[in-house]
């Protein structure tokens, strides 16, 4: 019997029961095309990450206080710790070369209000270069004044939603606003900008450090932001900024500086991690789909047992029955396969339109995999219905039995 | 040629051993026209499912066209089966979702004959059996005569030394039954040894030899008048 008389015959057979086959399709192709959708989803999740750090540049070092393990986790606080301070900025900026901007940044939540109105907001303590640091825009007004660092100007940059919500249409320049118990003048309104590195930037106010740190009594900062001139010169920065730290705090390396390089490969290993489980979690409904065709393809040997022995009688050998039979379940598969990876690429494709941001694309690993995967289940759970179909009786089997 | 010698087939039937062949030994001639009769569980089927082989011998020999087929493993019965031995059946046996053409060209597909060979072979098998103008259909717009026509054509169609026919009128009213005898007898004639099971005393007397089976032995052997 040659390939193409047994893929006529098998297409034949699986025609005859269009209802069955297509079922059964379906589900194989909702194993592959999970599979495709959801690996495409982690690695888009993987790309959103990526593509949040890289807005930020490459070329960006991030001070915190405390000794890590510079997994790029959740720092684990460990030893004494000194503040870090201004000082600690200015002799940064003053003794390692390669920094092209710095912005110390202090964070702290307090009660804004404006006339009547009140809102619970983040404040964020820091310089004027924190404005190309952290790549953002001033929509109208202006950013913080550059002046001194320890003189605290009571002015302040709000964010659109603080904006929108404090003063509604009024104009908010040159407007007084409460600040916990201190007042400040608002200067200028960031440009809408949303989500960016987990913080809304729209609803935030930006005041001096030296006001924030202040107006919270914090002794330390929370972050300095470096910016270095060029990608290649970060490590060397670096070190530059860890030595400078630790002679400032009396020979003890109890900071920890973080490059973005660290930060975004932690980064994608846990999301890596993440396309894996999803692809682990789309693997199980491919090997339902495969038990499904199992199932199928027993009903269709039990089914078709008289034409089985009719085959034998015409002088079909074991092997030849075993081959029809398997044939059958591979192409069940293989189509749902097929299948299943056009809807993987489809729901990929209308992912990434509904949310631009997020580059669904399906890792070719995931997609050759589920490939062989659907061929391998079709062969595999078909294997044990065709030997039925092979080892029958040709005699019972044509008195359908 | 067929020739059977000695022939036994025992089944294991829980710890009861049946006894459904005894000492059968049989000449069939090249070109013979033999009924086997006898009541049921007299072990004629069994007898022709040994002459087709499909089932085995317990003991005793089987020969076929000078060839000892009956110990023969089943992939080597298959292609026994397949060259020489052509079925008929009392139930058809046609693939529902296969044309009547596609159903007489089965055996050849499953022999891997080429595809041009199997449109003259099928055109010529169809026509014998004078149902040429029904190639495309399937076997639920034929009749029955008409589907029992296709499986005469699909028995022939591999050119085998002999035709055995397993109550091939049982399914059918009396006038199609007797067209398909006389269809039957047109190919033996032709020069096809012809076996035929039946319960009919009609059919079988028509036949050049009957064959009476009684509990697994052979009653009478030789001509019907």
């Amino acid at each position: 019997m040659s390939a193409l008389d047994l893929l006529g015959f098998a297409w034949r057979a699986l025609r005859g029961h269009r209802l069955r086959s297509s079922l059964t399709l379906l589900g194989m192709s909702i194993g592959v095309g999970a599979v495709v959708l959801l690996t495409a989803l982690g690695e888009g999740a993987r790309g959103y990450v990526t593509n949040e750090f890289l807005a930020l540049g490459s070329n960006l070092l991030i001070v915190l206080p405390g000794r890590t393990e510079t997994t790029g986790n959740a720092p684990i606080i460990g030893g004494t710790v000194r503040p870090m301070t201004l000082e600690d900025c200015e002799a940064i900026r003053r003794r390692v070369g390669r920094v092209r901007r710095l912005a110390p940044l202090s964070v702290g939540s307090a009660r804004v209000g404006y006339g009547e109105k009140r809102r619970e907001v983040t404040v964020l303590g820091s310089t004027p270069e924190l404005l190309p640091v952290r790549h953002l825009e001033i929509g109208i007004g202006r950013f913080l004044p550059d002046v001194d660092l320890d003189r605290g100007a009571p002015v302040a940059v709000i964010g659109r939603t603080v904006q929108s919500e404090l003063f509604g249409s009024e104009n908010p320049l040159g407007q007084p606003i409460r600040i916990g118990d201190w007042r400040f003048r608002v200067v200028g309104v960031l440009a809408a900008k949303g989500q960016s590195l987990g913080l809304n930037m729209d609803d935030v106010v930006i005041v001096p450090v030296t006001s924030s740190m202040r107006l919270f009594n914090q002794p330390s900062l929370f972050r300095i932001l470096i910016e270095v001139g060029a990608h290649a010169e970060i490590d060397q920065a670096r070190r530059e900024v860890l030595n400078v730290l630790k002679e400032r705090h009396e020979g003890e390396e109890d900071v920890t500086v973080l490059t973005q390089d660290a930060v975004l490969g932690a980064f994608n290993r846990i999301l890596g991690a993440l396309t894996l489980a999803l692809a682990g979690i789309a693997a199980i409904s491919l090997s339902v789909a495969g038990i499904g065709i199992m199932n199928v393809m027993l009903v269709s040997v039990s089914e078709r047992t008289p034409e089985v022995g009719l085959l034998k009688a015409l002088g079909a050998p074991p092997r030849q029955i075993l081959r029809v039979f398997l044939v059958e379940a591979v192409m069940l598969s293989a189509a749902g396969g097929l299948l299943g990876l056009l809807i993987g690429y489809l729901g990929a494709s209308i992912l990434s339109r509904l949310f631009p941001a997020l580059p669904a694309h399906p890792p070719i690993w995931a997609v050759l995999g589920a490939c062989v995967l659907s061929l391998g289940a079709g062969g595999l759970f078909g294997v044990l219905p065709a030997r039925r179909a092979a080892r029958l009786d040709p005699i019972l089997a044509l008195a359908g039995r | 040629m067929i020739e059977l010698r000695d022939l036994t087939r025992h089944f294991q039937v829980g710890d009861q051993t049946v006894r459904a062949l005894q000492d059968v030994s049989l000449t069939i001639t090249d070109g013979d026209y033999l009924a086997l009769m006898g009541p049921s569980g007299s072990g004629k089927s069994t007898l022709l499912h040994i002459l087709g082989c499909l089932d085995r011998p317990t003991s005793g020999s089987y020969m076929l066209d000078g060839r000892e087929v009956g110990s023969l493993p089943e992939s080597d019965l298959a292609a026994v089966r397949s060259h020489k031995i052509g079925f008929v059946f009392q139930f058809f046996h046609l693939v529902p979702r296969l044309t009547a053409a596609e159903n007489v060209e089965l055996p050849m597909v499953l022999a891997g004959v080429r595809p041009a060979e199997r449109r003259t072979r099928v055109t010529r098998a169809l026509s014998a059996v004078g149902l040429t103008d029904r190639a495309a259909h399937r076997p639920d717009q034929l009749s029955g005569g008409q589907r029992q026509r296709v499986a005469i054509a699909r028995a022939t169609v591999m050119g085998p030394s002999i035709l055995l026919a397993d109550e091939p009128t049982g399914n059918l009213d009396r006038a199609s039954g007797s067209e398909i005898i006389e269809l039957l007898e047109r190919m033996n004639r032709e020069g096809l040894t012809l076996v035929v099971v039946t319960h009919d005393p009609e059919v079988g007397g028509r036949a050049r030899h009957i064959l009476k089976l009684v509990d697994g032995r052979i009653a009478t052997d030789g001509r019907p008048r």
